[in-house]
């Protein structure tokens, strides 16, 4: 990867993460809040790899870990998700607020 | 026990001038006793018997032989013993010591000589009481204390005496203390002690910012070249000294907690409200006469208070029914007497007549529990609830106790001044310093006419009281009049031995006119030379002396006849079917209002402002209200803003996270 590919992949990582982040504030769907959340990972993924060019490979090793934690999460997210929705008929946040202070 | 094996063996020298804790250990010890039997062994009242009067005894003996030692001495500078070093602090060095001169001599033999007596008394007094061991284990205490009291060689030293006979005082008179009258009355007499207390603590105050020092032997020394006559100091720290006196001492206008304190015992009422711990303020102020000699002005406070007091309470005395109220206002006003004579500068008089009063009011007040425990038996045998202090239910009691009649008897011709008698010389005495004195201040002529008119109506409540009491047809009760009968052995020993002192006790201190060679006086002078070399006393000479002698003679005599016409004129009905009082009368009898003036002017104040501010307003409303419960709502309050924030939105959450994280960002990236 040519080095003047670095600032367009950081870019297009730091764009990706402010979508994810608008995404998880603005939406309301369970489902798609899950969504951003990952692609808040997997900007931060590009990131890393991008600047691993300047930095080692340490980067790149994060990634792995990143990904492989990123697996583990979607599968407990997605079954509280279901847990969520069996108890509530719904998956929409509006409706899940048992937790109030 | 050892100092008590020497005095009984070997002559006394110098050597028992030392001996003075031991005096105080003695009634110590059997306080302890006694209390560890009222504690665990209440029923033990033999061994309670021996121990009570037999500590006093065994001091009485031990006092012998000190007073024996001064007097062979010949002591001029006080002897001291210290004991330990009490508060040693910066340069306040105070030890606990005490101190042996001719002034404490005296009142060592008072005590326990009248102590010893009135315990004695008290065996047969006392016997039926469930707190037999209890009342002796206060009655040992008291004197303990008393003796503190009067052998303490500071300020300090004394103070715990003058505290610890308040707290006795206290203990005793609400000894009956299931009884609701009693414990207020016990109450009354700790808290207004207690305005006393607060005076001789300033004075003890102000003597040590000035002198340095608390010790007597010093004060004594230093007080001449250090006070200017007449001085502000010398003059605040006698005022409050004054103070502490009136208090302690039952006087205007600190006096009414005395006639209340009747609700004790008998023996208690002769013993510490009328032969000791009453004349405390007579002998602080004798003690400290090298002060009040140098403040004129206090002097004559304290004089007008002695001769305001001493008419006051006598003109009380004239219409009060219960027989111990009599000698209570009685008491209050012979103490009136002993402040005239020491405010005078009279201090021998007033030391003179501390102890013939101790004698004749002692003698008055045991006689007077014979009387009521007479009464007492026979309302008890008849389950009668008649008073049985109420003179209206006694009359024709001296032929059912002939030897408690003619014993009050002597003691009514003492305390009416009646010559030989001991309380003629002693009262003498006083009146000629007063009227002496105003030569120089005019005032004193005025304190003298109040001593005078004190003195006639002494007399008369004597009077009326023998007669009520002894004379006439018996009103007690037609069955009742059959179970009164005399006192034993017991009581009426101790009477007995009372009565020789009120007849002999004028020889004392004999005046020159009657051949005398003024006893007193002389064993006294070195003790109150500093007082006599600024304030001494006047002498009256040739025919104004006779004069004033004839003057105090007739008034007593007039007194008596008037008292026993007031009763023998009139037709006495008993308590419960006595109209209402009319008049004066009714103003004597209900004291001049004097509890209801204060009521309404001291108590209810105090006791509206304690209950309306500081009760209602500052402790429920600022510290409960305020500081306690606005604590917890303060911090509920805090608790709820923060609950706002706990939606249960996640997306508020979420918010709140960005928000957070962008501000940790922007501090840690920069």
């Amino acid at each position: 990867m040519a080095p003047s590919l670095l600032g367009p992949s950081l870019a297009v990582s730091a764009v990706l993460f402010c979508i994810g982040v608008a995404g998880v504030l603005i939406r309301r769907n369970a489902i798609m809040l899950f969504l951003c959340i990952e692609l808040m990972l997997n900007a931060v993924n590009l990131a890393f790899v991008a600047l691993s060019q300047l930095h080692g490979l340490d980067g790149q090793v994060i990634v792995f870990f990143v990904m492989t934690v990123a697996a583990a999460e979607a599968a407990v997210g997605l079954a509280i998700i279901l847990a969520v929705f069996r108890h509530s008929e719904s998956v929409d946040l509006k409706n899940i607020n048992l937790l109030q202070g | 026990m050892l100092p008590l094996l020497q005095v009984a063996a070997a002559p006394v020298g110098g050597a028992a001038l030392h001996w003075a804790p031991y005096v105080i250990l003695l009634p110590l010890l059997g306080f302890l006793a006694n209390g560890a039997l009222a504690l665990w062994a209440p029923q033990a009242k033999r061994a309670v018997s021996i121990i009570g009067p037999g500590v006093l005894i065994a001091a009485f003996a031990v006092a012998i032989a000190i007073v024996k030692a001064v007097h062979d001495t010949g002591l001029v500078v006080p002897e001291i013993t210290t004991l330990w070093n009490w508060m040693p602090v910066g340069s306040l060095q105070v030890t606990f010591s005490t101190q042996v001169d001719q002034l404490s001599a005296v009142m060592l033999l008072v005590v326990t000589g009248v102590g010893s007596l009135i315990h004695i008394y008290s065996v047969g007094y006392m016997r039926a009481d469930d707190g037999y061991a209890r009342f002796f284990a206060y009655l040992n205490l008291f004197v303990a204390v008393m003796l503190v009291l009067v052998l303490g060689a500071s300020m300090p030293v004394m103070f715990i005496g003058w505290e610890g006979v308040g707290l006795c005082s206290y203990l005793l008179i609400g000894f009956w203390f299931s009884d609701k009258a009693n414990a207020d009355a016990g109450k009354k007499a700790f808290l207004v002690n207690r305005i006393g207390d607060v005076g001789f603590l300033l004075a003890m105050f102000i003597t040590w910012h000035a002198l340095g020092t608390l010790d007597f032997g010093q004060i004594t020394a230093l007080a001449p070249s250090r006070f200017a006559m007449n001085g502000a100091v010398v003059t605040a720290i006698t005022l409050f000294l004054v103070l502490g006196c009136v208090g302690k001492s039952a006087q205007i206008p600190l006096y009414t907690w005395l006639p209340d304190a009747m609700a004790g015992p008998t023996p208690v009422s002769a013993l510490i409200h009328a032969a000791t711990m009453v004349t405390a303020g007579v002998y602080l102020v004798a003690r400290t006469n090298a002060l009040f000699a140098l403040a004129p002005f206090s002097s004559t406070v304290l004089a007008g208070i002695g001769a305001g007091t001493a008419l006051f309470a006598a003109t009380i005395g004239l219409r009060q029914y219960d027989i111990k109220k009599v000698l209570a206002y009685s008491t209050v006003s012979q103490l009136g007497y002993m402040f005239l004579a020491v405010g005078t500068g009279a201090y021998v008089a007033g030391i003179f007549h501390l102890a013939t009063h101790a004698f004749f009011k002692a003698l008055l007040f045991l006689g007077a529990g014979s009387v009521i425990h007479a009464m007492h038996h026979a309302y008890h045998a008849t389950h009668s609830h008649a008073d049985a202090q109420d003179m209206r239910n006694m009359g024709g009691l001296a032929r059912k106790l002939p030897w408690t009649a003619a014993l009050m008897g002597i003691a009514t011709l003492a305390i009416a001044g009646v010559p030989p008698f001991a309380g003629f010389f002693s009262k003498d005495e006083i009146l000629a310093a007063a009227f002496a004195r105003g030569a120089e201040e005019p005032a004193f002529y005025v304190f003298w006419a109040f001593g005078i008119l004190a003195a006639l109506c002494t007399a008369v409540y004597m009077a009326r009281l023998m007669a009520m009491t002894f004379f006439g047809e018996n009103r007690t009760g037609p069955r009742e009049r059959e179970h009164l009968h005399e006192a034993p052995w017991t009581m009426t020993g101790p009477l007995l031995v009372l009565g020789v002192l009120s007849i002999v006790g004028g020889a004392l201190n004999l005046p020159a006119l009657v051949g005398g060679h003024l006893g007193l006086a002389h064993w006294l002078a070195p003790v109150v030379a500093p007082g006599a070399q600024y304030r001494g006393v006047e002498e009256l000479h040739g025919s104004a002396e006779y004069i004033l002698l004839s003057v105090a003679v007739a008034v007593a005599i007039v007194g008596l006849f008037l008292g026993w016409r007031m009763v023998t004129a009139t037709e006495i009905v008993p308590a419960d079917q006595a109209p209402p009082e009319r008049g004066i009368a009714s103003l004597l009898y209900h004291k001049y209002y004097i509890d209801e003036i204060y009521d309404a002017l001291v108590v209810g104040p105090l006791v509206w402002f304690s209950e309306r501010i500081l009760w209602k307003d500052i402790d429920q409303g600022l510290i409960d209200g305020a500081a306690v419960n606005g604590s917890w709502k303060l911090a509920r309050a805090f608790g709820w803003l923060g609950s706002q924030l706990q939606t249960g939105q996640v997306g508020v959450y979420l918010v709140l996270f960005l928000v957070g994280v962008l501000y940790v960002l922007h501090t840690v990236v920069r």
